[in-house]
């Protein structure tokens, strides 16, 4: 794609843009009143980063009890409030703000677009985000100690079993929900309104288009997550019963209702990683993405068909045969579009010209781990089967296969990617190998033999297990402590290049990388597309 | 089965079956196992055929992917192609997958179909799941119901002691079922969710409070086998354990009978026990053994409890205050708050050796002394 630029960002550096710097505030004025798409950006990044260290503190803790069998650290309880807060920041407090980052500071870039449609919402959008961590965290303070019943909260274990802090839960809960629907709607209205002329739909990028679809499946189920959580608060509070049986409720109603929230809230949070993935192969194949058009139709397929797969979660529940096998047919389903774009990638680096920088390490780690955990899902998807796996360390294994080694990564190969657009420095590359090296093999050692202790009837959610599993939970606690002592690399080298120490990179930065934010001045500057570039 | 082994990947999956089948026999460390009934078999196998067919599909994928690396590197002066679609690839890969799929899904339909038919079941048994402990009531000898409880020791789970073979995975009074017969299991719950699950049966099914799910087995061969609660039910999720001991027929009517006359000597004991007294130190000694297994997950050894989800007794005015009496009986029989009922799984002897405990240990010397009448009367009112 080539535009004709009439960006006024390739005006003289000292005279256009000094102009603009000139308006932003200093200091942390700057920060808290933003409504810079970059700026607002960033603070999403270093938000989940935080998270993410919090949670992964909290997975620490996890795998130290579980280092050996018996209870050493830490009581049973505490260790339920530890996977359940874990799960909740990881998934709405590292992955989603950190997609939400990276769709601010890039969608508007990657259009022609001078920033989101929305950006005092976009600030707003972002500052209650913090107060609903606050909320939880603080929730494990309490008397009676934070949410133990898992980040699933299954009724009646989080209504009437659960203790007070369950009204804090709830709100929390309920700011994360209103602050993903705001952040996707602001991800709807840029695209469909602010693109440049000439930026068709078939011409977006595909980061763009993953994140079009998935802003919209999270207007469709963050609400139902909202139902959920308020059907909670007034089971446990006030005297309703939607999920107690004894007052004409259904506990299993409940797992309905939150896999229908669950099933697509799972492809939020990877189908930004597709669009990442499928940015960063054709850069460093040095040829064009394969099968851009199948993409765009697979990762919508992706996205209607979760809709209708929620309840392969629930397969013990005791569904009616009937049921069970149509969402063991329409789960299965599911595998042919992502089938689709694992082989289009491969397509893509097939008769490349590839190199190996560290995004495209990412990428391929990507590739590999990712489809690892896909094939997993589809073991988990026969049911007689999934009576054995569910449950157990075997689904632990697979979704932190998608997760860790499929969402996590697109997002530190994203970071890669932009991080020297940026800063206009290119990151300490040694840094990033080590990074990149250590988190490799500790992670595989972390989740891979999880498979095998799962297999062998190691149910998840547990503090102490039977002596048969010794060996395994030992060399995937030690995975596990080395995982998290990776990321301190990746946290260094974050702050050294916030700093700006590096080397000064061009406005394209990678050789072979195309697209509208390569054509714009390393670094980034403060406001670009002004004047929207022409699309031909 | 057999048919489609050998219709999809029939050398390498018979190799590969079979070579781990033997290893697998027992408890394996790495695979899921064959198990004990003809259903466990076919899941294990459907099991190994799908691990199959994703390990070649991921060494297809994975090969095709690495070759392209090593051979088109620009640093051994790869130049880039430029196709960027090709409609005949893309129906292949579209529709393959999608052939792939129904054969993984033939075979799985009908296992299930095998799986979900309970008629015509010989033995029926009702499982009912509670924090923390299982309760098995047999249908066909109303007689025989009791509770199973975990029976590891709460030293070996702090370290003081060494740890036992089926540490965790032991239970005070296994279920005992019949080989060669259809045994159907109820499985419901008494408050949160619970899941019953016995790998050896490929059995895991949801106990939902309210509501009864249905699975069954047929088990081939005598033996002992060992599962664990699979669904989170607060904080003693780790500690509800499953022992299933499968008995020949003839062992099996035999063991019933046992515990039907076994059920009928309690009974008169029970009642025997109301018209005496037992002393102090005899209530001391049976209630310090009650509460060692039913009171002390929750209200710990030192009876500090761990508030405020699990109250203190140490000083408690329950424990504490003469007129409280009947309330603590009370509690214990019916429960309180987030405190599960015992009245089922106690006897009245029982229940009055703890209370006289409770209010005795840790200090909450109160010299109250409760006997299997005071239980009696808080619940008949005689």
């Amino acid at each position: 794609m080539s535009t004709e630029t009439l960006n006024d960002a390739h005006d003289s550096p000292d005279g256009h843009d000094a102009h603009h710097e000139h308006h932003i505030p200093k200091g942390i004025l700057r920060w808290l009143f933003t409504t810079n798409h970059k700026d607002i950006g960033t603070l999403y990044l270093w938000f989940a980063f935080i998270m993410f260290l919090i949670g992964g503190a909290m997975a620490m803790v996890i795998r130290a009890e579980l280092f050996q069998p018996g209870l050493q650290i830490v009581d049973p309880h505490f260790f339920n409030q530890m996977t359940t807060v874990h799960g909740l920041i990881m998934v709405f407090g590292a992955v989603m703000p950190a997609f939400t980052g990276l769709a601010n500071w890039m969608i508007p870039m990657m259009i022609g677009a001078p920033d989101m449609a929305l950006p005092r919402m976009n600030n707003w959008s972002f500052y209650i985000l913090p107060f609903a961590f606050i909320i939880l965290l603080s929730s494990l303070f309490m008397d009676g100690g934070g949410p133990a019943f898992g980040w699933t909260f299954y009724a009646p274990l989080s209504t009437q079993y659960s203790g007070d802090s369950t009204a804090l839960f709830v709100f929390s809960v309920h700011i994360m929900g209103i602050s993903s629907i705001m952040g996707a709607i602001n991800v709807v209205v840029t695209i469909l309104n602010m693109r440049a002329p000439g930026m068709t739909y078939m011409k977006m990028p595909l980061f763009v288009w993953t994140w079009l679809i998935t802003a919209f499946l999270l207007i469709a189920v963050m609400p139902v997550l909202a139902g959920a959580v308020t059907m909670v608060l007034t089971d446990k509070f006030f005297g309703t019963s939607f999920f107690d049986a004894a007052g004409g409720g259904d506990p299993v109603m409940f797992q309905h209702i939150f896999w229908f929230f669950g099933h697509p809230e799972v492809y939020i949070m990877i189908l930004p990683a597709f669009g990442i993935i499928s940015a960063i192969v054709p850069t460093f194949s040095r040829k064009r993405l394969f099968g851009y058009a199948s993409m765009v139709y697979a990762t919508a397929s992706i996205a209607l068909l979760s809709f209708i797969v929620w309840a392969h979660h629930m397969f013990t529940t005791g569904m009616p045969v009937a049921a069970e096998m149509f969402f063991m047919f329409a789960t299965m389903l599911i595998s042919v579009p992502t089938g689709v774009k694992v082989f289009n990638w491969v397509a893509t680096m097939w008769r490349g010209s590839l190199t190996f920088e560290v995004p495209m390490m990412f990428a391929i780690a990507f590739i590999v781990l990712f489809t690892i955990g896909g094939l997993s899902g589809l073991m988990l998807a026969i049911i007689p089967a999934d009576f054995q796996y569910h449950d157990t360390y075997f689904v632990v294994a697979h979704f932190h296969y998608v997760l860790v080694t499929g969402a996590l990564f697109s997002i530190m190969a994203a970071v890669y990617y932009w991080l020297p657009k940026w800063t206009g420095k290119m990151f300490d590359i040694t840094l990033a190998k080590w990074h990149f090296w250590c988190s490799l093999i500790s992670v595989n050692v972390l989740f891979f033999p999880m498979h095998f202790v799962g297999l062998a009837g190691m149910p998840r959610r547990i503090p102490d297990y039977a002596l048969q599993f010794a060996d395994f939970n030992k060399w995937i606690s030690i995975g596990g402590f080395a995982f998290g002592l990776s990321q301190l690399i990746f946290l260094a080298l974050i702050i050294k290049a916030c700093r700006k120490i590096g080397e000064p990179v061009s406005d394209q930065v990678w050789e072979g990388a195309e697209g509208l934010e390569w054509e714009i001045p390393s670094p980034a500057p403060y406001h670009t597309f002004s004047t929207p570039p022409l699309i031909k | 089965m057999n048919r489609i082994f050998t219709l999809l990947i029939g050398v390498m999956l018979t190799f590969s079956n079979s070579a781990i089948a033997t290893t697998a026999a027992e408890r394996s460390n790495v695979n899921m196992r064959p198990g004990a009934s003809d259903i466990s078999l076919e899941v294990y196998e459907l099991h190994m055929l799908m691990l199959w067919i994703c390990v070649v599909i991921g060494v297809l994928v994975f090969g095709v992917m690495f070759y392209s690396m090593v051979m088109h590197r620009k640093s051994t002066g790869a130049k880039a192609a430029n196709f960027h679609e090709n409609v005949k690839v893309e129906v292949l890969w579209t529709v393959i997958p999608f052939i792939i799929l129904i054969a993984m899904a033939w075979p799985a339909a009908t296992t299930l179909i095998a799986m979900e038919d309970t008629s015509e079941a010989e033995v029926t048994i009702l499982v009912t799941g509670s924090q923390w402990k299982w309760h098995y009531k047999y249908q066909n000898n109303p007689e025989v119901e009791f509770f199973s409880l975990l029976a590891t020791q709460r030293e070996q789970i702090s370290n003081k002691f060494t740890k036992g073979d089926n540490y965790l995975l032991e239970v005070d009074r296994p279920l005992v079922i019949p080989t060669g017969k259809k045994v159907r299991f109820l499985i419901t719950s008494d408050d949160v969710i619970h899941s019953w699950w016995v790998p050896d049966f490929a059995i895991k099914k949801d106990a939902n409070p309210g509501f009864i799910n249905e699975a069954w087995t047929n088990v081939n061969e005598p033996g002992i086998y060992r599962g664990q609660c699979a669904e989170l039910c607060g904080k003693d999720h780790g500690f509800m354990p499953i022992v299933v001991i499968a008995k020949g027929p003839a062992e099996y009517s035999a063991w019933v009978q046992e515990q039907e006359s076994a059920a009928r000597r309690a009974n008169e004991e029970e009642q025997r026990l109301l018209a005496m007294n037992m002393s102090m130190e005899e209530l001391m000694t049976q209630g310090k053994k009650v509460y060692d297994t039913a009171c002390v997950a929750c209200h710990q050894a030192n009876g500090g409890g761990l508030p405020p989800m699990f109250p203190a007794l140490k000083g408690s005015k329950i424990a504490i205050e003469k007129q409280n009496i009947p309330v603590h009986i009370d509690n214990i029989i019916n429960g309180k708050n987030n405190m599960p009922a015992f009245g089922k799984q106690l006897s009245m002897s029982e229940i009055a050796a703890v209370v006289t405990y409770e209010r005795n240990a840790w200090g909450n010397n109160t010299g109250d002394m409760v006997q299997a009448k005071d239980v009696n009367f808080v619940i008949n009112g005689k």
